[in-house]
């Protein structure tokens, strides 16, 4: 189940921010590493909310730095 | 001291004629028509169901993918134009200082297909999931300079005219103001427009503007023509670099042609149509001619604004009016429009550009469809095919909704 999760982010980080699957790993961090700008986070942060059908509050997505944080909110909001 | 001279010293163009100078300069010296059935959306229930659509443009060529959908169409084509322009000019091995530089790329419309396509995407999805953060930079004109000045580093003059379809003509005129009073060396000028939309054709076609002879095509667009019946709407961008003669020459660039005259003004008169005498037109004409200190005899050829519709025969007594004789006397006037339909906000950029080619080859492109000249259109249009003539100045008209006017007047470099 978790290694599907980590999969299915990645499918949607790599549709969003035009990277490859072979770029994306737990520690990379969405601005530095991967090219994205605050807006692009936005739009990532939405696809995963479609994605997953959860809703990320605003406040709670500024602690979303990493692929490994948006991960582990999803697995949370899951659980939850 | 007299004013800083301008050159044109880069040209990018995006038509339905081809992507770049030599595509397009073929296709018009051809007389081949870039008018087809509206792909870009089901227009089978609109009574105009042609246009000019762009073919083959990759913006991955320029763009990389994942900003491709931070930009509508328009800014798409003014990158790339711009990008085409800048080579051209040489500049991107020798780029001049950041804030010597500036961009005034316009647009008419700017991002219809955005706007519309997010409208949808709202109504189904909602304002969180349905609007993208990228939307407003997306659809707004004035990204298109934005977009330009980021790729290429221009920290100069940075901002987008809107003036319908006199946008292209108006960029350039200005951008030249900014050189001569010292704001910048070098200006990226010009238009971009890609509004081939439901609500752009179904404006237009309420408006009872555009031709409506789908089943002709090629023959729609017929600037001058007896059985004219409304412009074809187009899209793309013409985007020039302008640069202060003096160091264009220092560096040795190559110079197309001269901007020597620039003039706008305004009917004052009705939101879409001119006054019957062109009153706006005449002066317009007659300003752009005092600007450079260039009698009307001396100008060989006009790059006419002419759309196909019936403000055809208002611009052709205009011209009359200020050119005397000589209208009739060696004076040669063609609409290119006939060949690659009408680009609104790009259209004075694309035909600025047109003029300096034909002042730089000795080759003045024709107008085609011209089997059956209005009466009243009674100058020497160069119907059907190019007339090689070496001409010294060519003047390029541009009238916009709204009663605005530019005219621009291009010199040719011995």
């Amino acid at each position: 189940m978790s290694d599907d999760i980590v999969a299915q982010v990645t499918e949607v980080i790599c549709e969003q921010l035009d990277v490859a699957p072979g770029d994306v790993a737990l520690d990379k961090t969405f601005m530095d590493d991967l090219g994205a700008d605050s807006l692009a986070i936005v739009e990532l942060v939405l696809a995963l909310e479609e994605k997953f059908d959860v809703k990320i509050p605003d406040d709670e997505v500024d602690q979303i730095k990493t692929v490994g944080d948006a991960v582990n909110y999803i697995k949370a909001r899951l659980a939850g | 001291m007299g004013r800083r001279r301008i050159a044109i010293t880069g040209i990018g163009l995006i038509s339905p004629l081809g992507i770049g100078v030599e595509e397009n300069w073929a296709a018009l010296l051809a007389g081949r028509s870039g008018i087809g059935p509206i792909t870009k959306f089901d227009a089978s229930e609109f009574p105009t169901r042609i246009a000019g659509e762009v073919r083959g443009f990759d913006p991955s060529a320029w763009i990389p993918k994942r900003q491709q959908r931070q930009m509508d169409t328009f800014i798409q084509y003014a990158v790339a134009a711009s990008d085409m322009a800048y080579r051209m000019a040489g500049l991107a091995d020798d780029p001049p200082p950041p804030e010597r530089i500036g961009v005034y790329v316009g647009s008419g419309m700017g991002g219809l297909p955005g706007i519309e396509a997010c409208y949808e995407s709202y109504k189904a999805k909602g304002p969180r999931h349905g609007i993208s953060p990228f939307f407003v930079p997306a659809v707004i004109i004035n990204l298109a300079s934005g977009q330009v000045s980021i790729r290429l580093g221009c920290k100069g003059p940075n901002f987008s005219m809107v003036s319908a379809c006199s946008t292209g003509a108006h960029s350039i005129g200005e951008a030249c103001r900014v050189i001569e009073r010292g704001d910048a060396d070098v200006m990226i000028a010009g238009g971009a427009e890609s509004t081939i939309t439901p609500l752009g054709v179904g404006g237009f076609c309420s408006a009872r503007a555009l031709s409506s002879r789908n089943d002709e095509p090629e023959k729609a667009s017929r600037p001058f023509s007896k059985t004219r019946d409304g412009f074809v709407m187009s899209e793309g961008a013409g985007v020039l670099v302008l640069e202060a003669l003096d160091r264009a020459e220092a560096r040795g660039a190559h110079i197309v042609a001269e901007i020597v005259g620039y003039a706008a003004n305004s009917d004052a008169h009705h939101i879409t149509m001119p006054p019957k005498d062109g009153e706006g037109a005449q002066r317009c004409m007659r300003l752009a001619l005092e600007d450079a200190g260039v009698t009307p005899e001396a100008v060989g050829y006009i790059n006419a604004h002419a759309t196909s519709t019936s403000a055809d025969a208002i611009e052709t007594r205009a011209i009359k009016a200020v050119f005397g004789a000589h209208a009739h006397g060696g004076l040669l006037v063609s609409s290119t429009k006939s060949m690659h339909g009408h680009l609104l906000g790009a259209a004075g950029g694309f035909e600025a550009a047109v003029c300096a080619l034909a002042l730089e080859r000795g080759v003045l492109p024709p107008t085609i469809n011209l089997d059956d000249p209005d009466p009243e259109c009674d100058l020497d249009y160069i119907p059907h095919t190019p007339r090689k003539v070496q001409v010294a100045y060519a003047l390029n008209n541009s009238f916009g909704f709204g009663g605005t006017n530019a005219s621009l007047l291009l010199r040719r470099v011995d």
